[in-house]
């Protein structure tokens, strides 16, 4: 098993995705992202980097993750329905495919260091995963409103050894951590590495995330055509920043047949404020236009002069005002679809799923289940979908126990 | 916010950016140390805002920069974010900064410079921004714009004769230095260590060699700023800058101020204290001569 497959097609050489992308930063960080970018360029072309990695995935991480036959909830819904099975991996979601990866990487440049952000906590959680694995220090900057809905994250990165901060600035979420994060690494360049967790901010980011993410697409490739023997009609992901997203949607890309779906939060309202639906835009939700936010120009949820929105979600992973420019490049060449769901729907799908499977998903996950849900009765008997399982519910208990 | 505009397109470029070269030939000539003046626009009004700058000026700063405020200023210490969120809250905008820009440039004639994140301008359009702020203001800078991005905000500002003036670090590469002269005009402004802004006790002790360095690739005037706040501060750089940017101490003046009034007359007993320094660098180099 490789993590290299297939040569990225894109972003163009200054990080370009159509329009979208880029690298808006302040001069400080550009040597360093430079740096970065070669490095990461170095490793890619090095066996022994893949070698590594793999190994690690494996041992370590669990890969590769299964790709379950959801016979209950199919026969419920009415499509073949699949499920990649994110949520078994060590700590818990995709975050520890890419941590792995920048964690490997930051060892090679010789940082001592990493810092993270982090929203549901789940990249914080792998972050300090593997800073412990890897014997680097670990530092994750989180949102005091996430820190509150997502406690036994916070105690577990302590536990592995990570320094938290709290960040009470702003919206007091995911946006503001990575704020905060940005401003310690322009202060400490020199020692540490950013471990960004999701598809966004300044070239080579969502291209490198992307890229130590796409492992989950082609192992469902080979999966789906071990059991099925033949592609997927539908691939469904949530899409915050959008990494597990476009990991699974990656190796698909050039495959015209497979249909793709990515699923923001719906929040409670349509209004700017209630929700983090940025793709989603002709579903009636309001204020998302192309802009620079953290170093990427793509959509973003904003007031009419310039002024990023605040966003509401139930679920910390998806409450984040942009997106990453690969999937505004996806959804203006049609290439793949968002729609957006509500705070109540998850819940209720969250629900379906663990009475069905006997799968408690992360309340990130359970959106791309709602969605399903909503769009089976539209689909046939031999529809064959995959849905991500992102990642699992254990963090969440406090938030569903309010609920069900 | 468009009828609120005070320029139309057709107005003829002021050549403002002769206001900034001016003044640093003066400033050259005498042999002193500039005061650049950061000021947050809308802290914690616009109203207050144009006292302070108008006191900044009297006080003796030499050039005025006018903080746009963003909702995410990631190059910002918590001064300065502070601010920010003063200025948001009060409900200043882009388009009532240059409102404010317009107004300043008919009390005064101080250089001024729009210091902004990239994306507000890009939401007003750079074209109907460029158009705006030449009715008042000589340059613009952008935190989170670097060279590579800034093609078309560049040639846009310059045909209007706005100064696009760039942010060079201490981890830029020489190569890196040469690219972002070539595209600066005005003055450079020197990030005097990697960090955010804020106030420090201490200068870097690498500056003088980063200014030295600098000085290979730009004949244009060089402003070192990010953690300059005190006189002793302007006395050290009088001997290797052309001026000084001071930012965080004049906002955390403006912070604890219990009134408009008191935030001008604060920032101005700031800045005539750097001033001093400024001067007396004068009079101790030549001495030394």
């Amino acid at each position: 098993m490789s993590a290299t497959t297939r040569p990225s097609v894109t972003p163009d050489a200054r990080g370009r995705y159509g329009p979208f992308g880029g690298r808006y930063v302040p001069e400080t960080l550009v040597a360093p992202l430079e740096e970065l970018e070669t490095a990461y360029a170095a490793a890619q072309a090095d066996p022994k980097f893949h070698a590594e990695l793999n190994a690690l995935l494996r041992d370590f991480a669990g890969r590769p993750t299964p790709l379950q036959f959801a016979s209950r909830l199919s026969q419920q819904l009415g499509p073949r329905v699949y499920l990649k099975r994110e949520d078994l991996l060590h700590t818990g979601a995709h975050k520890i495919n890419n941590a792995l990866g920048q964690g490997l990487l930051a060892l090679r440049m010789g940082k001592k260091r990493v810092i993270a952000e982090t929203g549901a906590g789940q990249h914080g959680v792998a972050s300090a995963t593997v800073a412990a694995r890897l014997g680097l220090e670990c530092t994750v900057y989180m949102g005091t409103e996430d820190m509150e809905r997502q406690k036994l994250n916070v105690f577990r990165m302590r536990l592995l050894g990570a320094e938290v901060v709290g960040v009470d600035a702003g919206s007091k979420t995911l946006k503001d951590a990575i704020n905060e994060a940005m401003r310690d690494w322009v202060t400490n360049v020199a020692s540490s590495h950013y471990l960004l967790g999701s598809v966004l901010g300044a070239h080579p980011y969502p291209q490198m995330v992307r890229d130590f993410q796409k492992i989950i697409g082609e192992e469902a490739r080979a999966q789906i055509l071990e059991a099925e023997g033949r592609l997927p009609d539908l691939l469904i992901a949530c899409v915050g920043g959008g990494s597990n997203a476009i990991g699974l949607f990656y190796d698909f890309i050039r495959d015209a047949s497979v249909k793709m779906l990515g699923v923001e939060a719906g929040g409670r309202g349509k209004g700017l404020g209630e929700h983090a639906a940025r793709l989603a835009a002709e579903s009636g939700f309001g204020g998302a236009r192309p802009g620079v936010l953290q170093g990427t120009y793509t959509y973003i949820l904003q007031s009419l002069d310039g002024q990023v929105a605040a966003t509401h979600s139930i679920s910390a992973g998806l409450d984040y005002p942009g997106v990453g420019p690969e999937h505004a490049w996806l959804a203006q060449q049609g290439r793949a679809e968002y729609a957006a769901i509500g705070d109540d729907e998850a819940i209720a799908a969250a629900k379906t799923l663990a009475r069905t499977e006997g799968i408690i998903p992360a309340l990130e996950s359970a959106h791309a289940g709602a969605e399903l849900i909503r769009r089976a009765p539209q689909m046939k008997k031999d529809t064959l979908v995959i849905l991500n399982v992102s990642g699992r519910g254990d963090k969440d208990m406090e938030t569903l126990s309010r609920y069900v | 916010m468009s009828e609120g505009l005070a320029t139309p397109a057709t107005t003829p470029a002021t050549k403002s950016s002769r206001r900034i070269s001016a003044r640093f030939t003066e400033l050259s000539a005498s042999g002193e140390l500039g005061i650049v003046a950061y000021i947050t626009a809308g802290d914690p009004s616009l109203e207050a805002s144009e006292k302070i700058v108008l006191a900044a000026a009297e006080a003796g700063a030499d050039v005025i920069e006018l903080g746009v405020p963003f909702s995410d200023p990631v190059a910002d210490g918590p001064v300065i974010q502070r601010a920010s969120d003063r200025a948001l809250r009060s409900g200043t905008t882009l388009a009532g900064v240059l409102e404010l820009v317009t107004r300043l440039r008919r009390n005064t004639q101080v250089p001024l410079v729009l210091f902004s994140y990239f994306n507000p301008i890009l939401q007003m359009g750079i074209e109907k921004f460029a158009d705006a702020a030449k009715a008042g203001a000589d340059g613009v800078l952008v935190t989170d714009l670097t060279p590579e991005e800034g093609a078309e905000y560049r040639v846009v500002l310059q045909s209007r004769g706005l100064d696009t003036i760039f942010l060079a670090a201490p981890t830029s590469t020489d190569a890196r230095l040469a690219q972002i002269s070539a595209v600066t005009t005005g003055f450079l402004y020197l990030v005097s260590r990697t960090g955010v802004t804020g106030t420090r006790d201490a200068l870097p002790p690498e500056l003088p060699a980063l200014v030295r360095r600098t000085r290979k690739f730009t004949a244009l005037p060089v402003a070192v700023g990010f953690g300059i706040s005190l006189p002793t501060h302007v006395t050290v750089l009088g001997g290797i800058a052309d001026a000084a940017v001071v930012g965080s101490a004049l906002m955390a003046a403006v912070e604890k101020a219990a009134s408009p009034e008191g935030a001008a007359m604060a920032v101005a007993d700031l800045v005539r204290a750097l001033k001093n320094a400024a001067r007396a660098g004068v009079s101790r180099r030549s001495n030394e001569a």
